[in-house]
């Protein structure tokens, strides 16, 4: 929906995932699809957009490949601000495992696939984003069709590294975060009307975005209040934007002038005849002897 | 007596400038028309360790290093002690005069327990006390020249000489001041020297040590008679132009050449020092303008593997460098790129190992582990190469194998070939060609479903690029289609497998010769030296001493390791009285290789493990006994301190 209303061209487009469910997603879209290994969808992301900038990256994964065997990576991108849309699917557990707690899996929780309950605190992926230099990051809900096709078109057009935090239900596995509990199902009130927990951002008054640079620690701040809300209200929506840090690209620009139009995927390499365009004459009077 | 061919050796401690020194030793003999193989060890660790340097120079190629060494220039004292024992007869040894006192069991920080252990029983043995200058007095017993130079006198002279009050300011210079002592007493051109300092330091430090190196050269011409001391450098010309390089750098410049224009990497010794000078070089010259090769310093090599390959999908050539610890974190990235025949190239220095091991020491360990490194089963390319030539060639060339055949291909080298530096007629690159496989473009699809894992007699499927109109296309890390879609039934399965494995035939078919192995000496001798790797150049050495004293001995050096030519090692071996494996690991690794693939064993086996590269020398020593039957199936070697 997202890819279509953007109109972008299905040979443009690389959806690089990891593995888990969420990472199988590429087999079912008509754009290039690199399903990659589990949590190392944000190195290979790196490799293709570095050296084709032209290419419109996008990635998919869930909470255990992202926060727990690729949480490196996920932390370092953030030092990079590479140009690219990351879709993390979070639904606290591992589906394809039949249920183990995943990263984001309160402390105390137990899911009916669980022996016991969770002995690990969750990782809060939309604070750790902001901490670690992501500059679009937004949270969505799965059954909320509308604001989650805004919210990716919204980090597929921002300029720099953006990601969009997934909350779905899984219903085999997590019997806690259920479709009925984000709706409020169990949380009536006096009229028997369900008090939905999720609200959101846009329409509560809050600006998540960085309008000028002395602006860049408040928003950061007010992005990590914001993401520490869980429970009976959670905010989905837009929680931190900054448009003005450099992306990787534009910091590579600044040393190689002509990486935009002649990025490493596009140069020659050689000539017709086949020999190797480069000329080494540079190297070798560095290291002549006579 | 001018000779020749002269060992120079430089220690001190980490941090003290021996590399610096050592750089601008090469280079003046360079300068001079000579032939220089330089070796360099050291600690892992950033100052005090000890850490030295051997500049072989000869009139002739050198191809490797030998232990002996012929002029010892110490730093500080415990380069004297270590290394007391590999100056031979004839030889010298410059030391700090302030040293001579040293006591060598109290006084040095820097030595160990077990270190000083030794140093006792040595002391026992030989009668020797407990200060330097009692070492030294040992020495002169063997016939060495001792030239004891008051470092300190000659700093303050240079100060004076520059305005600087500091001591501590130019105690940098002490490498300087012992080149300038050193080519003193070899009686060597000095503007080549002064020529090879200009080259060497930023310009605002060129003056200082210009004046260090003179202060140091006329105080040695005053102070000593240089005749005392027998070996003497004499320039020769040379019409032909030469560098002088590491294998880091031969790397990097064949990487450029071939077309390599992504290369990540995660900081490892031994490989880091070749994308630094990459980065430093990322703009490229081109006969028509410029390119560039982006260099990408990535969390950790899990993410540099795979970053390359993701790269590779694009249509770029890309590369990652490492070494064992690293390759270890690759083993995920190499099945992928497997499965999905993906032609990255993995640059491999390997070190001492397991686990950390001895991370600045040379061994040639990961042989196994470069072939076998990743689950399930898949086509490969390794490519060893044996001297720092082919380093530079293979670098370009092997980009070639890996976009034609589609898959990982791994150069592998180690840490000696990755620090030494040697001295080359400039290399002629006319010849390199850049194939890049079967490509397919947009015009090519006009019209037609394009299956990147389309199924083809060869197993070689038409590649397009990530971004080609009308090439939209799948990979995916679990078994697949020809689309690259998820596939499990047994049909694609078997089918995609046989696809994968049978370019295997298709690289013995094609592939020439000179890529898989290279042959030396006589080829019909019955006796014949199998190896790989940087052995090499001692091991030509050593079987051209051999023929000069009657032996007829052949060597095999295999390159290609993966698909490993199976048929053509068979017939170069079958019917030899004598097959000599000369590898630097202790269980013999490629010969294991070889008698699987070919079922001949190797009658004698020359191991080393020491950390330490293989020495002329003893490769000689131990060839001869095995020519002579004096020597056992098994020889292990253990030069070098």
């Amino acid at each position: 929906m997202a890819l279509a209303e953007m109109a972008l061209e299905p040979h443009k487009v690389v959806i690089v995932s990891g593995v888990g469910n969420a990472a199988k997603l590429p087999h079912f879209v008509k754009a290039n699809g690199v399903h990659t290994l589990h949590g190392r969808l944000l190195p290979f992301a790196m490799g293709i957009k570095v050296a084709n900038p032209h290419l419109e990256v996008i990635g998919v994964g869930g909470d255990g490949d992202g926060l727990g065997i690729g949480a490196g990576h996920f932390v370092n991108a953030g030092r990079r601000n590479i140009d690219m849309c990351y879709l993390l699917h979070n639904n606290g557990v591992y589906g394809l495992t039949k249920g183990q707690a995943s990263p984001t899996l309160k402390l105390g929780v137990q899911t009916k696939s669980l022996p016991n309950p969770n002995i690990n605190e969750a990782i809060n992926p939309v604070a750790l984003a902001v901490t670690a230099g992501y500059t679009f990051v937004a949270r969505s809900y799965a059954f909320d069709l509308n604001h989650l096709k805004n919210n990716i078109i919204q980090g597929v057009q921002h300029k720099g590294l953006a990601i969009v935090e997934i909350l779905q239900p899984c219903p085999p596995y997590n019997d806690i975060n259920t479709k009925d509990w984000y709706a409020g199902e169990d949380r009536k009130d006096g009229n028997g009307k369900p008090q939905p927990r999720l609200y959101k951002l846009e329409e509560s008054g809050f600006d998540p975005v960085v309008h000028d640079e002395g602006e860049l620690f408040k928003k950061k701040v007010a992005a990590m209040e914001k993401a520490q809300e869980w429970g009976d209200r959670i905010p989905i929506g837009v929680f931190f934007q900054n448009p003005l840090e450099p992306t990787f690209q534009d910091r590579f620009t600044k040393r190689i002038s002509f990486y935009p139009e002649n990025p490493p995927a596009k140069q020659q390499l050689k000539n017709e005849n086949g020999a190797s365009s480069v000329d080494l004459s540079d190297f070798i009077d560095d290291l002549k002897t006579s | 007596m001018v000779i020749e061919s002269l060992n120079w050796m430089a220690g001190g401690p980490q941090g003290s400038g021996v590399d610096t020194a050592s750089t601008i030793f090469g280079r003046a003999c360079g300068y001079g028309g000579l032939y220089v193989y330089g070796r360099r060890e050291y600690h892992s660790n950033i100052k005090t360790m000890h850490s030295y340097f051997h500049q072989r120079v000869s009139k002739q190629p050198t191809l490797a290093n030998i232990a002996d060494v012929n002029l010892l220039a110490a730093f500080d004292a415990e380069t004297v002690v270590r290394h007391v024992g590999e100056v031979v007869n004839g030889g010298g040894i410059i030391v700090d005069s302030r040293d001579l006192a040293v006591n060598v069991l109290t006084n040095i920080a820097t030595f160990s327990e077990d270190y000083k252990n030794q140093i006792r029983v040595f002391m026992q043995q030989n009668g020797v006390g407990e200060t330097v200058n009692d070492f030294l007095n040992y020495a002169k017993q063997k016939n060495i020249v001792v030239f004891p130079v008051p470092y300190m006198d000659l700093l303050k002279e240079i100060g004076q000489k520059l305005n600087i009050e500091k001591i501590s300011a130019l105690q940098k210079m002490i490498n300087v001041l012992t080149i300038g002592v050193s080519f003193a007493f070899l009686k060597y051109d000095r503007k080549l020297v002064e020529d090879a300092i200009k080259a060497t330091f930023r310009e605002k430090l060129v003056d200082m040590n210009l004046t260090a190196v003179n202060v140091a050269y006329d105080y040695t011409e005053k102070n000593f008679n240089t005749a005392d001391f027998k070996h003497k450098l004499e320039k020769q010309p040379t019409n032909e132009p030469r560098i002088f390089l590491t294998g880091n750098q031969a790397v990097a410049m064949g990487k450029v050449l071939g077309g390599c224009r992504i290369q990540t990497y995660y900081p490892i010794t031994p490989a880091a020092d070749e994308s630094e000078y990459l980065e430093a070089h990322e703009i490229l010259k081109t006969r028509s303008g410029q390119e560039a090769i982006v260099v990408l310093q990535t969390e950790d090599e899990i993410a540099a593997i795979n970053c390359a390959s993701g790269a590779c999908l694009t249509g770029a050539r890309a590369a990652t460098s490492t070494s064992g610890p690293g390759f270890s974190l690759m083993a995920e990235g190499i099945g992928w790129a497997g499965n999905n025949e993906v032609p990255v190239v993995v640059t491999y220095y390997q070190r001492g190992g397991p686990s950390t091991g001895q991370p600045t020491r040379h061994s040639q360990q990961d042989l196994r582990f470069a072939m076998h490194a990743a689950h399930g089963e898949f086509a490969r390319i390794i490519l060893a190469s044996g001297d720092i030539a082919e380093c530079f060639f293979d670098a370009a060339e092997i980009f070639n194998l890996a976009e034609k055949y589609q898959m990982p291909a791994i150069h592998l080298l180690d840490k000696g070939m990755a620090n030494s530096s040697q001295t080359y007629p400039v290399f002629d690159y006319s010849k390199v060609k850049l194939d890049r496989g079967l490509i397919v473009g947009e015009k090519d699809l006009e019209g037609k479903t394009y299956k990147r894992f389309e199924f083809t007699e060869s197993g070689v499927s038409p590649r397009a690029f990530l971004g080609t109109k009308n090439a939209v296309q799948w990979y995916s890390g679990d078994e697949h289609n020809e689309m690259g879609n998820i596939n499990e039934e047994p049909s694609v399965r078997k089918n995609m497998m046989d696809k994968r494995l049978k370019k295997i035939e298709l690289i013995n078919k094609e592939v020439p010769a000179e890529f898989k192995f290279n042959f030396f000496g006589d080829r019909d001798s019955e006796n014949i030296v199998v190896s790989w790797g940087s052995p090499k150049g001692a091991i030509i050495e050593a079987i051209n001493q051999l023929k000069d004293e009657g032996y007829k001995v052949g060597f095999l050096q295999v390159r290609m390791v993966l698909p490993f030519p199976s048929a053509q090692i068979k017939e170069l071996l079958t019917g030899k009285k004598r097959i000599v494996d000369v590898e630097d690991n202790a269980t013999a690794q490629l010969a294991g290789v070889i008698a699987e693939n070919t079922t001949i064993k190797p009658t004698h086996y020359i191991l080393k493990y020491t950390g330490r590269p293989m020495m002329v020398t003893e490769v000689y020593d131990a060839l001869k006994d095995i020519m002579d039957n004096k020597a056992a199936e098994r020889q292990v070697l253990t030069l070098g301190a």
